[in-house]
């Protein structure tokens, strides 16, 4: 991770407030921020919105050869979520026992440390995800029996 | 649209070559491709070049000008083509239109990479490049990461196991044995795979394709002038290509590549075949999980029995369909650069009945596929004897 310092002052509303934007001409909401709604195009017309912070697990990982600035956080759980109102992102677990981790759990947005940029350099802030405990007594994943074992294999 | 056809064909010996120089690969496969077509190399019009990421391998951009320089073929037109994984394959789609269109009689196509100049940290990197740095990366994503999180989602929605997936790696090995050109011609179990250690769960070293140096040229004429220069003249009969989002999180599945799915429906339907016409092919199994994806979405086997149709032998070696004769992106190699133009490279030698103990018998057909990223493009090439 190099030259980084622009990317992350550019992105820090986005990313510390999961900042998206809503089309108000075909009600589709992106996250991170588009400036040319794929369906509409320059029909399109965009306002920001705030994307809700609760979500659900669609995928995971669990990494364990981590890239430069993630060596110390070795291994971790990353994510692919789906969030209330439909869209995804990826991010990182953190606060999640490893036995909780599964497709369908519920999960939360929390404000993290991302990485740091060598250790004189920038430190980026951002969103991960944590597994919501107490309500992750029946996840989505849990009805069908062979689903579940091939997840947990 | 003029036909177009492969007259002349070579690759590198793929793996690290300390010895050898980015210069010296391109340098190697261009005169082997050149002799094969039987050509002294005034015929060839033009260049194209596919190379993903010189820049951060060796510290080198402007391939275009450097081939056209190397090989002594200045002033002619020399253009560099990347996508990334998939830019050996967009270059050569590049040469096809461009004889295609009538524009050039001859061009030459060549892809390479040279990727162990740099650490191992490095290169993932670098490779990182073909992912999007800014919402996925950033997060801390690696590439077996991502194909991790397809993976994972394919053994959820359809019980792939991890040793379905290893098997993928087992028999691209054992394809690579009898390939002289492969970094590993050496035999591995499910067990070496399934202990090999997770990079990022469920995927393991052995599920994943290695840093590879090396070259692959191929020369393109109009078909009509074909036979000047060969006897077994091997005709591109389709070109595909598409796009998706470089962020998987914007993919409308995880269980499949649409990009592939549109690449193949559209080369299908110029070359006027089915999936079922097809008994060998070269697909790009960056990761074990991508062969599985690739062999479904290209109409192979239906969606959800990849992994079975893989652990059952059914894509081995004159099976079924015969995939990833070469030994695949795991076992012959994958300089990134390279592996599009290496790919048809094998179509071109099966075509012609020239692979040896990896043979194909009585083929007709050979299609490629190479996919950009974890499907962000993907290309898919049919080739057909004459
Ligand atoms: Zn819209």
């Amino acid at each position: 991770m190099h030259n980084l310092l622009p990317l992350i002052w550019r992105n820090i509303t986005e990313r510390y407030r999961l900042l998206g934007v809503h089309c108000q001409i075909c009600g589709k909401d992106y996250f991170p921020q588009r400036r040319i709604c794929p369906v509409c195009r320059r029909k399109g017309k965009f306002v920001p919105k705030q994307m809700p912070h609760e979500g659900k697990i669609v995928s995971f990982s669990l990494v364990h050869s981590a890239p430069s600035g993630f060596e110390l956080e070795a291994p971790y759980f990353l994510a692919l979520i789906e969030l209330s109102n439909g869209v995804r992102l990826l991010s990182q677990l953190v606060d999640s026992p490893a036995q909780k981790v599964a497709i369908g759990v519920p999960v939360k947005m929390v404000f993290r440390k991302i990485f740091e940029d060598g250790p004189e350099g920038a430190i980026a802030y951002g969103y991960k995800f944590k597994v919501v405990s107490g309500e992750g007594k029946k996840p989505a994943g849990k009805k069908n029996p062979r689903k579940m074992a091939a997840v947990n294999s | 649209m003029r036909k177009v056809s492969i007259v002349g064909a070579a690759v590198t010996k793929f793996g690290e070559h300390w010895s050898s120089s980015f210069r010296d690969l391109i340098a190697e496969a261009a005169v082997k491709a050149v002799d094969d077509a039987k050509m002294d190399g005034n015929e060839i019009q033009a260049i194209y070049g596919g190379c993903m990421a010189s820049g951060r391998f060796i510290g080198q951009e402007h391939i275009g000008a450097l081939i056209a320089d190397q090989l002594g073929m200045n002033p002619l037109a020399s253009t560099r083509c990347e996508a990334a994984c998939a830019s050996g394959s967009v270059a050569l789609r590049a040469g096809y239109l461009a004889v295609a269109s009538g524009m050039y009689d001859v061009v030459a196509v060549g892809g390479v990479e040279k990727m162990t100049e740099i650490s191992t940290e490095e290169a993932a990197i670098a490779l990182g490049g073909a992912g999007d740095q800014e919402w996925e990366l950033f997060m801390g994503a690696t590439f077996p990461a991502l194909y991790a999180l397809l993976a994972r989602r394919h053994m959820h929605e359809y019980g792939t196991t991890e040793e379905q997936m290893a098997a993928c790696s087992v028999k691209n090995h054992a394809n690579a044995v009898h390939n002289p050109y492969a970094q590993f011609q050496r035999a591995i179990t499910i067990g070496d795979v399934m202990e090999s250690g997770y990079v990022a769960t469920p995927l393991k070293l052995l599920d994943c394709s290695p840093i590879t140096d090396g070259a692959a040229a191929v020369i393109l004429c109009a078909s009509e002038h074909a036979r000047k220069h060969t006897d077994a003249p091997v005709e591109i009969a389709a070109s595909g290509q598409a796009s998706d989002s470089l962020a998987l999180a914007q993919r409308s599945s995880l269980t499949e590549l649409n990009a592939t799915k549109v690449a193949a429906r559209d080369a299908f339907r110029q070359a006027n075949i089915s999936a079922k016409d097809i008994q060998a092919a070269e697909v790009h199994d960056c990761f074990s999980i991508a062969e599985i994806l690739a062999i479904e979405d290209l109409g192979f086997f239906k969606k959800g029995y990849g992994g079975k149709a893989s652990i059952e032998g059914e894509t081995a070696l004159n099976s079924k369909i015969s995939i990833n004769t070469s030994g695949g992106l795991k076992g012959c190699g994958h300089p990134v650069g390279a592996t599009g133009v290496k790919q048809v490279v094998e179509g071109t030698m099966q075509l012609r009945g020239e692979a040896g103990k990896r043979q194909v018998p009585n083929l007709t057909n050979f299609l490629t596929h190479n996919v950009g990223g974890s499907g962000a493009t993907s290309v898919v090439h049919i080739l057909k004897r004459g």
